[in-house]
């Protein structure tokens, strides 16, 4: 059984004339990593909160057809049920914090569910350690870096040790840096606790090659899905408007021009630099 | 932006701070209390004498007599209001004991406001918000306690940036007339406003995805104990309420102008 | 033309964020400044309309220096976009955004109407004049922000980290919008750590570290010099990247742009085709 499945989903946001999500219909295994992206406006951002039932519960709103997550239909349970099962980690770091401190901010969603103090106290540190920031635990949000302040917002949905956590553009405010730091983190949580990622993003540069099942989303349908080697190669991804990855891109001029490098297109630097020394090294 | 750096986290150990803000309070509140039982000028002014220790143990000295300052125009202001009271509602005269008189007021509302300027210049709002949590107080409002101060500098920092994206685009704040530069500040506030909106929503979005509300009784990661401090407070506090009750029934106090 | 002379800034509390920076900037060019979070850049550029004024060392900009001027004169020729347009969105309708600088600076009421109607076009937004700004869609609310600040014609336009949150057709865009710029001999000043973006753009790139510049010069040979990378946060462009990894074959490695680098591969494919 797949772990988030999800039927010919339509969503309308109160007072709005168009749906923002139509007739999508999508189906997630457990441990994948996914990635969505498409062009502002497309939906995906609406579609992370369908996850865990912020939309309808909290946006209210019209919808339709059927969504299941982790076993459990969203639009028949409340958003603080969900929340042990998929983590939502938002686009804006400072909005996410509103503790006094580092620690007290992830033991948050622990403290809801009334978690005892032993307990809570080995998952909180599990997952500070798990996110490399165990050292500023004590710190006070304001004073630490974007980067670190998304790290403590992966840390406290981490906490409560859900089976799926998503990202909406978790990286949108950071510098690139920061960005590829928090993708390993992301990465590794996904390989070593087989935790089901779905991650938002525009900056497919740093994040194609982490995935083997790409979404593309426009104007609130799905457009494309499978695999981002075939996807990103294709003329109707990029006209769409998605950023195809330089490398990417280089790799499909290269072959128009007969180049003569393998048939498999890369999705980073060190794939298309391969695939080059392949070819142009003496044997 | 001094102000609000009073409000950020800083770890200052010293005995007092490290006590329990609901044994400080507690203490506060009986402070109070006998202020408002003595109306004579020498056990009011013992009281405030009793903050000092408190102020000296603290490292809190510099702070507490800018609040001294502070408080000052408003004391000197209640002070001539009494004495012109009775000066104009007695004949045109003045009185020892009416100077004495309008002494105490002063002093007890000098009291009033050191004791609450000390309690709040020990206690740093971490502490605060983790004893509003600790008490019967409805988890919302210790929630939005640490909220707000958790954002007050966050919010003044937008506020800067939101000033200087009009200025650079030609506002000036300070030309004008009262009225005009009253009008000056809407290009200010309403992003201000839309702002701290939209960042409510955010955090609400936030709260909601980490379980707000799955549970009526919370549990906290931090624990507040009372320790060895705390009982000593209490002793004393309670010390000084019984003293206070038996001063009050059963001993009386002399004026300052019985002396004259 | 702008100016800057040793420029040392502290904060109020004390704290140093430039320590001095000297640079000129020509009018018409492109730079890109570039650097750390903290590096001091924001800092920097807020002192090219007097916004922040330099504790030590001088600013001058068309030769004036701005501990004489106004924030809102020096604002006529230098106009600054901040990062988050909702920084700056308060009125009721498009058009009266737009016109508000007009507005303080005092233009004639026919002039601001004339060049509200400019600004409206010139960024796609003539549909929305009598809209609500605070019913845009965020890229919508951009470019009303950015249509505001165009709308007084200024001859330098600072962006400040123009690219957050845009998706790759917005930030062609803006692209195609800063070449246009380029055209009408505008200077362009912009505060950025979008490696990509930069690349394309190919500006004079300046890097800043903990309050000083670290380096000033071809974007192409700034983001591609290890050493420089190394001390920076900067990431290398996605064809640098490639192309450091191709040093067996003894390729250039300060290649940025797409078509150089297809060019540069086809002909070392030519010259092993021959040997």
């Amino acid at each position: 059984m797949a772990i988030i499945e999800i039927k010919n989903l339509t969503y309308t946001y109160p007072g709005a004339l168009k749906s923002s999500i139509d007739d999508v219909s999508i189906s997630i295994e457990k441990g994948e990593f996914v990635l969505i992206t498409g062009p502002s406006g497309c939906g995906k951002t609406t579609l992370c909160r369908t996850f865990n039932g912020l939309v309808p519960h909290f946006y209210q709103g019209d919808v339709k057809g059927e969504i299941s997550v982790a076993g459990i239909n969203t639009l028949q349970h409340h958003t603080y049920e969900m929340a042990k099962h998929v983590g939502l980690v938002f686009q804006n770091p400072e909005n996410q914090l509103f503790a006094l401190s580092i620690e007290k901010d992830v033991a948050f969603g622990l403290e809801n569910n009334g978690v005892p103090r032993e307990e809570m106290r080995q998952k909180v540190d599990w997952a500070l350690n798990q996110t490399g920031i165990y050292d500023i635990r004590e710190r006070s949000p304001h004073e630490i870096s974007g980067g670190q302040q998304q790290r403590v917002a992966i840390a406290s949905v981490l906490a409560m040790n859900p089976e799926i956590i998503v990202l909406d553009e978790p990286t949108s405010f950071l510098d690139p840096r920061s960005a590829e730091k928090i993708f390993e983190v992301i990465h590794r949580l996904n390989k070593q606790q087989g935790i089901t990622v779905v991650l938002v993003e525009h900056r497919l540069d740093l994040t194609a090659k982490y995935t083997n099942h790409l979404i593309v989303m426009d104007k609130g349908k799905i457009r494309l899905e499978g695999d981002p080697r075939q996807i990103l190669s294709s003329e109707e991804t990029r006209l769409m408007g998605v950023g195809i990855p330089k490398a990417t891109l280089l790799y499909q001029m290269l072959k128009k021009e007969s180049f003569g490098l393998a048939d498999k297109t890369p999705l980073s630097s060190e794939e298309l630099a391969n695939q080059l020394l392949e070819t142009l090294l003496p044997k | 932006m001094s102000v609000f750096d009073g409000l950020r986290f800083r770890k200052v150990y010293s005995p007092i701070h490290n006590l329990d803000p609901r044994i400080k309070f507690v203490y506060v509140i009986a402070i109070f209390i006998v202020a408002i039982l003595f109306s004579q000028i020498i056990p009011l002014a013992i009281l405030f004498l009793m903050q000092i220790p408190f102020v000296l143990l603290a490292h809190v000295q510099k702070q507490w007599l800018r609040s001294l300052r502070g408080a000052a125009f408003l004391a000197t202001f209640i002070f001539l209001v009494n004495v012109a009271t009775v000066y104009f509602t007695s004949g045109y005269t003045i009185t020892a004991e009416a100077v004495e008189n309008a002494v105490s007021l002063t002093l007890r509302f000098v009291v009033l406001v050191e004791s609450f300027s000390v309690f709040f210049l020990t206690t740093s709002p971490d502490h605060l918000g983790l004893a509003l949590e600790e008490s019967k107080v409805p988890y919302e409002f210790a929630f939005a306690f640490t909220t707000a101060v958790r954002f007050v500098p966050v919010l003044a920092e937008e506020a800067q940036t939101i000033m200087d994206a009009q200025k650079a685009r030609g506002l000036e704040l300070e030309k004008g007339n009262l009225l005009k530069r009253i009008r000056n500040y809407v290009p200010v506030l309403i992003p201000l406003i839309v702002s701290a909106i939209r960042r409510s929503l955010e955090l609400a979005e936030a709260m909601e995805s980490r379980a707000w509300g799955a549970t009526k009784r919370r549990s906290n990661l931090y624990a507040l104990k009372l320790h060895r401090g705390d009982f000593v407070l209490l002793a004393i506090t309670a010390g000084i309420l019984a003293v206070t009750i038996y001063i009050h029934f059963f001993v009386p106090i002399p004026n300052i102008t019985q002396f004259l | 033309m702008i100016e800057t002379e040793n420029v040392h800034y502290s904060y109020p509390n004390k704290v140093e964020a430039l320590k001095g920076v000297s640079l000129t900037i020509q009018n018409g060019e492109f730079v890109a400044i570039m650097g750390q979070n903290g590096a001091g850049k924001s800092t920097f550029v807020k002192h090219f309309n007097g916004l922040l004024k330099p504790s030590k060392g001088t600013v001058c900009i068309n030769g004036v220096e701005t501990t004489k001027s106004s924030v809102a004169s020096l604002a006529r020729n230098v106009g600054f976009v901040f990062q988050n347009p909702d920084h700056q969105l308060f009125s009721e309708t498009v058009e009266e955004e737009i016109g508000f600088a007009l507005k303080n600076f005092g233009f004639k009421p026919e002039v601001i109407d004339e060049r509200v109607t400019w600004a409206l076009n010139l960024l796609s937004l003539t549909q929305y004049r009598k809209t609500s700004p605070f019913l845009l869609s965020g890229g919508e609310r951009k470019r009303v922000a950015l249509a505001s600040v165009l709308a007084w014609d200024p001859q330098t336009l600072i962006l400040d980290e123009p690219t957050i949150g845009q998706d790759h057709e917005q930030k062609e865009k803006l692209r195609q919008f800063i070449l246009q710029l380029q055209t009408q001999k505008k200077t362009v000043v912009t505060v950025t750590h979008d490696v990509e973006f930069v690349a394309e753009c190919n500006p004079r790139v300046v890097l800043m570290k903990e309050g000083k510049i670290v380096a000033d010069g071809e974007g192409k040979k700034i983001l591609t010099d290890p050493e420089i990378l190394e001390m920076s946060s900067i990431v290398l462009p996605q064809i640098a990247q490639v192309f450091t990894k191709l040093s067996a074959l003894g390729l250039p490695k300060d290649v940025i742009d797409i078509y150089e680098a297809k060019d540069i591969l086809m002909k070392a494919k030519e010259s092993r085709r021959r040997l």
